[in-house]
Protein backbone atom coordinates (compact mmCIF):
# COMPACT_ATOMS: atom_id res chain seq x y z
CA UNK A 1 0.00 0.00 0.00
CA UNK A 2 2.85 2.11 0.53
CA UNK A 3 4.25 2.08 -3.38
CA UNK A 4 0.57 2.93 -4.89
CA UNK A 5 0.19 6.62 -5.53
CA UNK A 6 -2.41 8.58 -3.21
CA UNK A 7 -4.70 8.43 -6.58
CA UNK A 8 -4.84 5.12 -8.03
CA UNK A 9 -8.30 3.99 -9.65
CA UNK A 10 -11.20 3.40 -7.93
CA UNK A 11 -11.54 -0.32 -8.85
CA UNK A 12 -8.05 -1.25 -7.77
CA UNK A 13 -8.53 0.23 -4.30
CA UNK A 14 -11.95 -1.77 -3.62
CA UNK A 15 -10.26 -4.63 -5.05
CA UNK A 16 -7.07 -4.28 -2.94
CA UNK A 17 -9.29 -3.74 0.10
CA UNK A 18 -11.59 -6.68 -0.45
CA UNK A 19 -7.86 -8.74 -0.74
CA UNK A 20 -6.68 -7.13 2.41
CA UNK A 21 -9.63 -8.08 4.69
CA UNK A 22 -10.54 -11.38 3.24
CA UNK A 23 -6.48 -12.17 3.54
CA UNK A 24 -6.81 -11.28 7.14
CA UNK A 25 -9.83 -12.54 7.90
CA UNK A 26 -7.96 -16.18 6.65
CA UNK A 27 -4.67 -15.68 8.72
CA UNK A 28 -7.45 -15.96 11.64
CA UNK A 29 -9.07 -18.92 10.27
CA UNK A 30 -10.56 -20.20 13.51
CA UNK A 31 -12.63 -16.50 13.85
CA UNK A 32 -14.06 -16.95 10.76
CA UNK A 33 -16.28 -20.31 12.54
CA UNK A 34 -16.72 -18.36 15.17
CA UNK A 35 -20.24 -16.81 13.69
CA UNK A 36 -20.92 -20.26 12.27
CA UNK A 37 -20.52 -22.13 15.41
CA UNK A 38 -23.22 -19.65 16.93
CA UNK A 39 -25.66 -19.84 14.26
CA UNK A 40 -25.41 -23.73 14.60
CA UNK A 41 -25.75 -23.38 18.43
CA UNK A 42 -28.64 -20.85 18.41
CA UNK A 43 -30.87 -23.28 16.16
CA UNK A 44 -29.93 -26.08 17.95
CA UNK A 45 -31.59 -24.48 20.95
CA UNK A 46 -35.24 -24.19 19.36
CA UNK A 47 -35.67 -28.01 19.45
CA UNK A 48 -34.17 -28.02 23.13
CA UNK A 49 -36.16 -25.61 24.33
CA UNK A 50 -39.58 -26.58 22.43
CA UNK A 51 -39.79 -29.95 22.07
CA UNK A 52 -38.24 -32.45 19.01
CA UNK A 53 -42.10 -32.71 17.80
CA UNK A 54 -41.49 -32.48 14.16
CA UNK A 55 -44.60 -30.61 13.28
CA UNK A 56 -43.93 -27.62 15.70
CA UNK A 57 -40.22 -27.88 14.35
CA UNK A 58 -41.21 -27.35 10.59
CA UNK A 59 -44.15 -24.65 11.76
CA UNK A 60 -41.33 -21.96 13.35
CA UNK A 61 -38.63 -23.47 10.74
CA UNK A 62 -38.63 -20.47 8.47
CA UNK A 63 -38.77 -17.93 11.65
CA UNK A 64 -36.14 -19.48 13.72
CA UNK A 65 -33.91 -20.13 11.02
CA UNK A 66 -34.06 -16.16 10.04
CA UNK A 67 -33.97 -15.29 13.24
CA UNK A 68 -30.57 -16.84 14.04
CA UNK A 69 -29.28 -15.55 10.80
CA UNK A 70 -29.92 -11.87 11.99
CA UNK A 71 -28.10 -13.17 15.21
CA UNK A 72 -25.02 -14.41 13.90
CA UNK A 73 -25.02 -11.35 11.84
CA UNK A 74 -25.29 -8.95 14.65
CA UNK A 75 -22.56 -10.83 16.42
CA UNK A 76 -19.97 -10.43 13.35
CA UNK A 77 -20.87 -6.98 12.60
CA UNK A 78 -18.44 -5.36 15.21
CA UNK A 79 -15.98 -7.12 14.16
CA UNK A 80 -16.44 -5.14 10.68
CA UNK A 81 -14.51 -1.79 11.50
CA UNK A 82 -13.36 -2.74 14.82
CA UNK A 83 -10.28 -3.52 14.72
CA UNK A 84 -8.98 -1.12 11.97
CA UNK A 85 -10.65 1.05 13.94
CA UNK A 86 -8.14 0.26 16.96
CA UNK A 87 -5.52 0.63 15.04
CA UNK A 88 -5.64 3.63 13.64
CA UNK A 89 -5.82 2.15 9.97
CA UNK A 90 -9.78 3.43 9.64
CA UNK A 91 -8.28 7.12 9.42
CA UNK A 92 -5.06 6.32 7.25
CA UNK A 93 -8.16 5.28 4.99
CA UNK A 94 -9.94 8.47 5.26
CA UNK A 95 -7.14 10.70 4.48
CA UNK A 96 -5.83 8.45 1.56
CA UNK A 97 -7.78 10.35 -0.50
CA UNK A 98 -10.19 7.89 -1.95
CA UNK A 99 -13.93 7.90 -0.97
CA UNK A 100 -14.75 6.70 2.08
CA UNK A 101 -18.01 5.44 0.36
CA UNK A 102 -15.84 2.94 -1.44
CA UNK A 103 -13.88 1.83 1.50
CA UNK A 104 -17.19 1.30 3.27
CA UNK A 105 -18.56 -0.70 0.41
CA UNK A 106 -15.13 -3.08 0.24
CA UNK A 107 -15.74 -3.60 3.84
CA UNK A 108 -19.52 -4.73 3.42
CA UNK A 109 -18.92 -7.13 0.61
CA UNK A 110 -15.81 -8.68 2.81
CA UNK A 111 -17.81 -9.03 5.54
CA UNK A 112 -20.62 -10.74 3.63
CA UNK A 113 -18.52 -13.04 2.16
CA UNK A 114 -17.21 -13.93 5.43
CA UNK A 115 -20.30 -13.66 7.82
CA UNK A 116 -23.15 -13.71 5.42
CA UNK A 117 -22.20 -16.76 2.87
CA UNK A 118 -21.46 -19.04 4.98
CA UNK A 119 -25.45 -18.48 6.41
CA UNK A 120 -26.79 -19.12 2.85
CA UNK A 121 -24.15 -22.31 3.13
CA UNK A 122 -25.00 -23.89 5.79
CA UNK A 123 -29.08 -23.20 5.42
CA UNK A 124 -30.20 -26.55 4.40
CA UNK A 125 -28.47 -28.38 7.31
CA UNK A 126 -30.47 -25.68 9.76
CA UNK A 127 -33.45 -26.63 7.10
CA UNK A 128 -33.27 -30.35 7.87
CA UNK A 129 -32.85 -29.84 11.96
CA UNK A 130 -35.35 -27.60 11.51
CA UNK A 131 -37.70 -29.98 9.66
CA UNK A 132 -38.43 -27.32 7.35
CA UNK A 133 -40.83 -28.64 4.60
CA UNK A 134 -38.75 -29.61 1.33
CA UNK A 135 -40.28 -27.60 -1.07
CA UNK A 136 -39.56 -24.51 1.19
CA UNK A 137 -35.79 -24.79 1.07
CA UNK A 138 -35.35 -23.13 -2.35
CA UNK A 139 -36.78 -20.17 -1.13
CA UNK A 140 -35.72 -19.99 2.41
CA UNK A 141 -32.54 -20.38 0.45
CA UNK A 142 -33.00 -17.74 -1.70
CA UNK A 143 -34.60 -15.39 0.82
CA UNK A 144 -31.20 -15.57 2.72
CA UNK A 145 -28.79 -15.46 -0.56
CA UNK A 146 -30.82 -12.01 -0.79
CA UNK A 147 -31.36 -11.16 2.80
CA UNK A 148 -28.28 -11.57 4.17
CA UNK A 149 -26.39 -8.55 2.36
CA UNK A 150 -29.39 -6.54 3.16
CA UNK A 151 -27.98 -7.35 6.52
CA UNK A 152 -24.60 -6.38 6.04
CA UNK A 153 -25.90 -3.28 4.20
CA UNK A 154 -27.88 -2.09 7.00
CA UNK A 155 -25.57 -3.21 9.50
CA UNK A 156 -22.80 -1.32 8.84
CA UNK A 157 -24.18 1.90 8.92
CA UNK A 158 -25.19 1.13 12.57
CA UNK A 159 -21.26 -0.21 13.27
CA UNK A 160 -19.72 3.16 11.76
CA UNK A 161 -22.45 5.16 14.47
CA UNK A 162 -21.11 2.86 17.67
CA UNK A 163 -17.16 2.08 16.61
CA UNK A 164 -16.04 4.93 18.57
CA UNK A 165 -18.47 4.22 21.51
CA UNK A 166 -16.67 1.30 24.36
CA UNK A 167 -19.59 -0.21 24.70
CA UNK A 168 -20.32 -0.26 21.21
CA UNK A 169 -21.60 -3.46 20.43
CA UNK A 170 -24.55 -3.66 22.94
CA UNK A 171 -25.91 -0.52 21.19
CA UNK A 172 -25.46 -1.58 18.51
CA UNK A 173 -28.00 -4.64 18.51
CA UNK A 174 -30.18 -2.24 19.96
CA UNK A 175 -29.57 0.15 16.84
CA UNK A 176 -29.76 -2.23 14.11
CA UNK A 177 -32.74 -5.02 15.07
CA UNK A 178 -35.62 -2.32 14.81
CA UNK A 179 -34.00 -2.03 11.28
CA UNK A 180 -33.92 -5.48 10.57
CA UNK A 181 -37.74 -6.25 11.44
CA UNK A 182 -39.34 -5.72 7.64
CA UNK A 183 -36.11 -8.28 5.89
CA UNK A 184 -37.53 -10.89 8.39
CA UNK A 185 -41.05 -10.16 8.29
CA UNK A 186 -40.85 -10.47 4.44
CA UNK A 187 -38.22 -13.09 4.30
CA UNK A 188 -40.15 -15.25 6.76
CA UNK A 189 -43.56 -14.40 4.83
CA UNK A 190 -42.29 -15.80 1.96
CA UNK A 191 -40.86 -19.35 2.91
CA UNK A 192 -44.07 -19.60 4.72
CA UNK A 193 -46.14 -19.18 1.76
CA UNK A 194 -44.58 -21.43 -0.58
CA UNK A 195 -45.49 -24.43 2.47
CA UNK A 196 -49.31 -23.14 2.49
CA UNK A 197 -49.35 -23.04 -1.34
CA UNK A 198 -49.78 -19.33 -1.68
CA UNK A 199 -48.02 -17.15 -4.22
CA UNK A 200 -44.63 -16.01 -2.59
CA UNK A 201 -42.45 -13.81 -5.52
CA UNK A 202 -44.21 -10.45 -4.46
CA UNK A 203 -42.10 -10.88 -1.26
CA UNK A 204 -39.63 -12.00 -3.12
CA UNK A 205 -39.32 -8.49 -5.43
CA UNK A 206 -39.78 -6.96 -2.16
CA UNK A 207 -36.50 -8.16 -1.37
CA UNK A 208 -34.74 -7.74 -4.59
CA UNK A 209 -35.95 -4.37 -4.44
CA UNK A 210 -34.75 -3.75 -0.99
CA UNK A 211 -31.23 -5.07 -1.82
CA UNK A 212 -30.95 -2.04 -4.86
CA UNK A 213 -32.13 0.33 -2.45
CA UNK A 214 -29.62 -0.68 0.52
CA UNK A 215 -26.48 -1.62 -2.09
CA UNK A 216 -26.62 1.91 -3.44
CA UNK A 217 -27.67 4.12 -0.25
CA UNK A 218 -25.83 2.46 2.82
CA UNK A 219 -22.33 2.67 1.74
CA UNK A 220 -23.15 6.54 1.83
CA UNK A 221 -24.70 6.39 5.15
CA UNK A 222 -21.64 4.02 6.57
CA UNK A 223 -19.48 6.17 5.71
CA UNK A 224 -21.26 9.28 6.79
CA UNK A 225 -20.90 7.60 10.25
CA UNK A 226 -17.77 6.31 9.99
CA UNK A 227 -16.95 10.44 9.15
CA UNK A 228 -18.94 11.71 12.47
CA UNK A 229 -17.58 8.59 14.49
CA UNK A 230 -13.69 9.66 13.55
CA UNK A 231 -14.47 13.43 13.82
CA UNK B 1 12.10 -40.46 37.38
CA UNK B 2 10.07 -41.39 33.86
CA UNK B 3 7.55 -39.14 34.80
CA UNK B 4 10.07 -36.05 34.85
CA UNK B 5 12.04 -37.49 31.94
CA UNK B 6 8.80 -37.21 30.37
CA UNK B 7 8.50 -33.16 31.15
CA UNK B 8 11.83 -32.78 29.20
CA UNK B 9 10.80 -31.31 25.44
CA UNK B 10 13.73 -32.79 23.49
CA UNK B 11 12.94 -35.98 25.54
CA UNK B 12 9.41 -36.44 24.79
CA UNK B 13 9.88 -36.02 21.55
CA UNK B 14 12.38 -38.32 20.71
CA UNK B 15 10.80 -41.07 23.09
CA UNK B 16 7.56 -40.52 21.44
CA UNK B 17 8.67 -40.39 18.25
CA UNK B 18 9.72 -43.98 17.89
CA UNK B 19 6.20 -45.48 19.21
CA UNK B 20 4.00 -43.18 16.29
CA UNK B 21 5.00 -45.68 13.14
CA UNK B 22 3.90 -48.90 15.48
CA UNK B 23 1.00 -47.45 16.32
CA UNK B 24 -0.26 -46.29 13.00
CA UNK B 25 0.48 -50.19 11.81
CA UNK B 26 -1.25 -51.69 14.61
CA UNK B 27 -4.29 -49.40 14.01
CA UNK B 28 -4.37 -50.14 10.16
CA UNK B 29 -3.81 -54.03 11.16
CA UNK B 30 -6.93 -54.16 13.58
CA UNK B 31 -9.36 -51.91 11.20
CA UNK B 32 -8.79 -53.97 7.85
CA UNK B 33 -9.82 -56.85 10.51
CA UNK B 34 -12.65 -54.89 11.80
CA UNK B 35 -14.14 -53.88 8.62
CA UNK B 36 -13.59 -56.94 7.03
CA UNK B 37 -15.42 -58.57 9.62
CA UNK B 38 -17.99 -56.21 10.17
CA UNK B 39 -19.09 -55.24 6.48
CA UNK B 40 -17.88 -58.16 4.46
CA UNK B 41 -18.38 -61.36 7.04
CA UNK B 42 -21.18 -60.65 9.10
CA UNK B 43 -24.33 -61.52 8.15
CA UNK B 44 -27.46 -58.83 7.12
CA UNK B 45 -29.24 -57.49 10.31
CA UNK B 46 -32.87 -59.40 10.26
CA UNK B 47 -34.46 -55.75 10.93
CA UNK B 48 -32.07 -53.07 9.57
CA UNK B 49 -30.93 -55.09 6.48
CA UNK B 50 -27.30 -53.81 5.61
CA UNK B 51 -27.32 -50.40 6.81
CA UNK B 52 -26.42 -51.56 10.25
CA UNK B 53 -22.75 -52.22 8.96
CA UNK B 54 -22.71 -47.82 9.61
CA UNK B 55 -23.05 -48.94 13.27
CA UNK B 56 -19.12 -50.40 13.37
CA UNK B 57 -17.77 -46.72 12.21
CA UNK B 58 -20.64 -45.11 13.90
CA UNK B 59 -20.20 -46.50 17.66
CA UNK B 60 -16.66 -46.79 17.91
CA UNK B 61 -16.48 -42.94 17.13
CA UNK B 62 -19.33 -42.23 19.66
CA UNK B 63 -16.57 -44.09 22.56
CA UNK B 64 -14.04 -41.84 21.47
CA UNK B 65 -15.64 -38.73 21.69
CA UNK B 66 -16.73 -39.54 24.81
CA UNK B 67 -13.22 -40.81 25.74
CA UNK B 68 -11.41 -38.14 24.40
CA UNK B 69 -13.44 -35.34 25.88
CA UNK B 70 -12.95 -37.37 29.64
CA UNK B 71 -9.38 -37.30 29.08
CA UNK B 72 -8.77 -33.91 27.81
CA UNK B 73 -10.23 -32.94 31.01
CA UNK B 74 -8.49 -35.82 33.41
CA UNK B 75 -5.55 -33.69 31.25
CA UNK B 76 -6.82 -30.43 31.63
CA UNK B 77 -7.34 -30.82 35.62
CA UNK B 78 -3.46 -32.15 35.78
CA UNK B 79 -1.75 -29.44 34.32
CA UNK B 80 -3.83 -26.91 36.04
CA UNK B 81 -3.13 -28.18 39.27
CA UNK B 82 0.60 -29.01 38.53
CA UNK B 83 1.40 -26.63 36.11
CA UNK B 84 2.88 -29.05 33.75
CA UNK B 85 3.87 -27.77 29.65
CA UNK B 86 3.95 -31.17 28.42
CA UNK B 87 0.44 -32.10 29.94
CA UNK B 88 -0.98 -29.26 28.71
CA UNK B 89 0.18 -29.63 25.03
CA UNK B 90 -0.85 -33.28 25.11
CA UNK B 91 -4.69 -31.88 26.32
CA UNK B 92 -5.15 -29.12 23.44
CA UNK B 93 -3.96 -32.23 21.04
CA UNK B 94 -6.50 -34.25 21.80
CA UNK B 95 -9.59 -31.47 21.54
CA UNK B 96 -9.09 -31.61 17.32
CA UNK B 97 -9.04 -35.67 17.23
CA UNK B 98 -12.30 -35.62 19.57
CA UNK B 99 -13.97 -32.86 17.47
CA UNK B 100 -13.31 -34.82 14.34
CA UNK B 101 -14.77 -38.21 16.04
CA UNK B 102 -17.46 -36.52 17.18
CA UNK B 103 -18.15 -35.31 13.32
CA UNK B 104 -17.93 -38.60 12.45
CA UNK B 105 -20.51 -39.94 14.87
CA UNK B 106 -23.20 -37.56 13.82
CA UNK B 107 -22.85 -37.68 10.19
CA UNK B 108 -22.42 -41.75 10.02
CA UNK B 109 -25.70 -41.68 12.58
CA UNK B 110 -27.66 -39.43 10.33
CA UNK B 111 -26.69 -41.66 7.34
CA UNK B 112 -27.72 -44.54 9.42
CA UNK B 113 -31.12 -43.12 10.39
CA UNK B 114 -32.41 -42.06 6.93
CA UNK B 115 -32.59 -45.55 5.44
CA UNK B 116 -33.44 -47.24 8.75
CA UNK B 117 -35.91 -44.62 10.21
CA UNK B 118 -36.60 -42.61 7.23
CA UNK B 119 -34.97 -39.56 8.27
CA UNK B 120 -31.47 -37.90 8.24
CA UNK B 121 -32.09 -36.08 11.86
CA UNK B 122 -33.98 -36.60 14.54
CA UNK B 123 -33.83 -34.69 17.81
CA UNK B 124 -33.18 -37.95 20.17
CA UNK B 125 -31.10 -38.40 23.27
CA UNK B 126 -28.15 -40.20 21.69
CA UNK B 127 -27.82 -37.84 18.86
CA UNK B 128 -28.47 -34.21 20.58
CA UNK B 129 -26.01 -34.93 23.40
CA UNK B 130 -23.46 -35.84 20.77
CA UNK B 131 -24.36 -32.23 18.80
CA UNK B 132 -23.65 -30.43 22.25
CA UNK B 133 -20.50 -32.47 22.60
CA UNK B 134 -19.10 -30.94 19.39
CA UNK B 135 -20.19 -27.83 20.52
CA UNK B 136 -18.10 -28.53 23.65
CA UNK B 137 -15.08 -29.47 21.63
CA UNK B 138 -15.47 -26.47 19.22
CA UNK B 139 -15.77 -24.00 22.08
CA UNK B 140 -12.28 -24.99 23.85
CA UNK B 141 -10.52 -25.11 20.33
CA UNK B 142 -12.14 -21.71 20.05
CA UNK B 143 -10.72 -20.43 22.95
CA UNK B 144 -7.27 -22.38 22.98
CA UNK B 145 -6.94 -20.73 19.63
CA UNK B 146 -8.19 -16.78 19.74
CA UNK B 147 -5.21 -16.66 22.57
CA UNK B 148 -1.97 -15.51 21.49
CA UNK B 149 -0.18 -16.74 24.54
CA UNK B 150 0.37 -20.67 24.47
CA UNK B 151 0.58 -21.49 27.79
CA UNK B 152 -2.28 -19.04 28.90
CA UNK B 153 -4.46 -20.40 26.07
CA UNK B 154 -3.99 -23.78 27.32
CA UNK B 155 -4.96 -22.85 30.45
CA UNK B 156 -7.93 -21.13 30.06
CA UNK B 157 -8.94 -23.70 27.35
CA UNK B 158 -8.34 -26.41 29.89
CA UNK B 159 -10.26 -25.02 32.22
CA UNK B 160 -12.97 -24.73 29.88
CA UNK B 161 -12.96 -28.66 29.19
CA UNK B 162 -13.23 -29.34 33.09
CA UNK B 163 -16.44 -27.15 33.24
CA UNK B 164 -17.59 -29.09 30.41
CA UNK B 165 -16.70 -32.28 31.77
CA UNK B 166 -18.02 -31.31 34.97
CA UNK B 167 -21.65 -30.49 32.94
CA UNK B 168 -21.76 -33.12 30.41
CA UNK B 169 -22.99 -35.86 32.60
CA UNK B 170 -25.61 -33.05 33.09
CA UNK B 171 -26.44 -32.33 30.06
CA UNK B 172 -26.75 -36.05 29.13
CA UNK B 173 -29.25 -36.95 31.44
CA UNK B 174 -31.05 -33.85 30.85
CA UNK B 175 -31.41 -34.51 27.59
CA UNK B 176 -32.34 -37.92 28.34
CA UNK B 177 -34.99 -36.00 30.38
CA UNK B 178 -36.29 -34.32 27.34
CA UNK B 179 -36.50 -36.80 25.18
CA UNK B 180 -39.05 -38.83 27.34
CA UNK B 181 -40.79 -35.65 28.70
CA UNK B 182 -41.79 -34.77 24.86
CA UNK B 183 -43.28 -37.98 23.19
CA UNK B 184 -40.60 -37.33 20.62
CA UNK B 185 -39.54 -40.31 18.40
CA UNK B 186 -37.71 -42.29 21.13
CA UNK B 187 -35.20 -43.89 18.79
CA UNK B 188 -32.65 -46.04 20.49
CA UNK B 189 -29.96 -46.25 17.93
CA UNK B 190 -28.89 -49.70 18.69
CA UNK B 191 -32.54 -50.96 18.74
CA UNK B 192 -33.93 -52.74 21.70
CA UNK B 193 -32.48 -56.14 20.62
CA UNK B 194 -29.26 -57.50 21.90
CA UNK B 195 -26.17 -57.89 19.84
CA UNK B 196 -25.24 -61.55 18.35
CA UNK B 197 -21.92 -62.02 18.87
CA UNK B 198 -20.74 -61.94 15.28
CA UNK B 199 -21.65 -58.31 15.19
CA UNK B 200 -19.97 -57.88 18.54
CA UNK B 201 -16.31 -59.02 17.34
CA UNK B 202 -16.16 -56.56 14.74
CA UNK B 203 -17.35 -53.77 17.14
CA UNK B 204 -14.98 -54.63 19.42
CA UNK B 205 -11.76 -54.50 17.52
CA UNK B 206 -12.74 -51.18 15.83
CA UNK B 207 -13.16 -49.69 19.36
CA UNK B 208 -9.42 -51.07 20.19
CA UNK B 209 -7.81 -49.39 16.50
CA UNK B 210 -9.61 -46.46 17.00
CA UNK B 211 -7.55 -46.08 20.68
CA UNK B 212 -4.66 -46.75 18.58
CA UNK B 213 -5.78 -43.77 16.16
CA UNK B 214 -5.75 -41.27 18.84
CA UNK B 215 -2.74 -42.79 20.27
CA UNK B 216 -1.00 -41.84 16.97
CA UNK B 217 -2.49 -38.78 16.27
CA UNK B 218 -1.99 -36.96 19.75
CA UNK B 219 1.65 -37.65 19.97
CA UNK B 220 2.16 -36.74 16.24
CA UNK B 221 0.09 -33.35 17.20
CA UNK B 222 1.98 -32.93 20.61
CA UNK B 223 4.97 -33.27 18.70
CA UNK B 224 4.72 -30.70 16.46
CA UNK B 225 3.10 -28.73 18.79
CA UNK B 226 6.61 -28.63 20.73
CA UNK B 227 8.54 -27.96 17.56
CA UNK B 228 6.23 -24.95 16.84
CA UNK B 229 6.35 -23.62 20.37
CA UNK B 230 10.48 -24.01 21.02
CA UNK B 231 11.13 -23.02 17.16
CA UNK B 232 13.73 -20.82 18.28
CA UNK B 233 15.60 -23.19 20.91
CA UNK B 234 18.60 -25.29 20.46
CA UNK B 235 17.00 -28.58 20.37
CA UNK B 236 14.44 -28.21 17.35
CA UNK B 237 17.38 -26.62 15.37
CA UNK B 238 19.63 -29.82 16.08
CA UNK B 239 16.68 -32.30 14.83
CA UNK B 240 15.99 -30.16 11.66
CA UNK B 241 19.63 -29.79 11.24
CA UNK B 242 19.30 -33.87 11.50
CA UNK B 243 16.58 -34.45 9.31
CA UNK B 244 18.88 -32.49 6.65
CA UNK C 1 -34.17 -48.56 -1.04
CA UNK C 2 -30.68 -49.99 -1.40
CA UNK C 3 -28.50 -49.25 1.74
CA UNK C 4 -25.32 -49.35 -0.31
CA UNK C 5 -25.10 -45.39 -1.34
CA UNK C 6 -25.31 -44.83 2.80
CA UNK C 7 -22.93 -47.15 4.15
CA UNK C 8 -20.78 -46.10 1.32
CA UNK C 9 -21.24 -42.61 2.03
CA UNK C 10 -20.77 -42.80 5.94
CA UNK C 11 -17.41 -44.82 5.50
CA UNK C 12 -16.36 -41.95 3.19
CA UNK C 13 -17.40 -39.48 5.29
CA UNK C 14 -15.24 -40.87 8.20
CA UNK C 15 -12.11 -41.86 6.14
CA UNK C 16 -12.33 -38.13 4.92
CA UNK C 17 -12.52 -36.42 8.23
CA UNK C 18 -10.06 -39.23 10.02
CA UNK C 19 -7.41 -38.85 6.89
CA UNK C 20 -7.46 -35.19 7.30
CA UNK C 21 -7.11 -34.99 11.01
CA UNK C 22 -4.21 -37.71 10.79
CA UNK C 23 -2.39 -35.47 8.22
CA UNK C 24 -3.26 -32.14 8.98
CA UNK C 25 -0.23 -32.01 11.90
CA UNK C 26 2.47 -32.90 9.25
CA UNK C 27 1.46 -30.05 6.99
CA UNK C 28 1.71 -28.19 9.93
CA UNK C 29 5.57 -29.86 10.72
CA UNK C 30 6.72 -28.50 6.92
CA UNK C 31 5.30 -25.28 7.33
CA UNK C 32 7.07 -24.93 10.77
CA UNK C 33 10.43 -26.37 9.08
CA UNK C 34 9.97 -23.65 6.65
CA UNK C 35 9.80 -20.62 8.98
CA UNK C 36 12.70 -22.22 11.29
CA UNK C 37 14.27 -22.30 8.02
CA UNK C 38 13.55 -18.12 7.24
CA UNK C 39 14.37 -17.35 10.91
CA UNK C 40 18.27 -19.13 10.84
CA UNK C 41 18.49 -17.22 7.25
CA UNK C 42 17.59 -13.82 9.26
CA UNK C 43 19.83 -14.28 12.41
CA UNK C 44 22.86 -15.44 10.02
CA UNK C 45 22.22 -12.47 8.05
CA UNK C 46 21.98 -9.98 11.14
CA UNK C 47 25.09 -11.67 12.64
CA UNK C 48 27.01 -10.69 9.40
CA UNK C 49 25.11 -7.91 7.49
CA UNK C 50 28.14 -8.45 4.63
CA UNK C 51 26.99 -11.15 3.50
Amino acid sequence: MNAEPLGGSLSKAFFALLRRDLLLAFRRRTELLFPVIFLLVVVSLFPLGIGPGPQLLARIAPGVIWIAALLATVISLDALFRSDFEDGTLEQYVISGHPLTLIALAKIVSHWLVAGLPIVLLSPLLALWMNLPTESLGVMILTLALGTPILSLIGSIGVGLTISLKRGGQLLSLLVFPLYVPILIIATAAVMAVSDGLPYTQFLGLLVAGLITSVTLAPFAAAAALKISLS
Amino acid sequence: MFIHKMGSPPWFYDFTGKFIPWFWLIFAALTAWGLYLGLVKAPADYQQGESFRIMYLHVPAAWMSMLIYSSMAVMGFIALVWRIRIVEILAMASAPIGAAFTIVTLTAGSLWGRPTWGTYWVWDARLTSELVLLFLYLGVIGLYNSIDEPRKAARAACLLAIVGAVNLPIIHYSVKWWNTLHQGSSISLLGGSSIDASMLWPLLIMAVATKFFYAANLLTRARVTLLEQDKRKAWVREILKEKN
Amino acid sequence: MSHAPFILAAYSIGAIVLFWCAVAPLVKKKAIARDIRRLIQIEDRSRDPNS
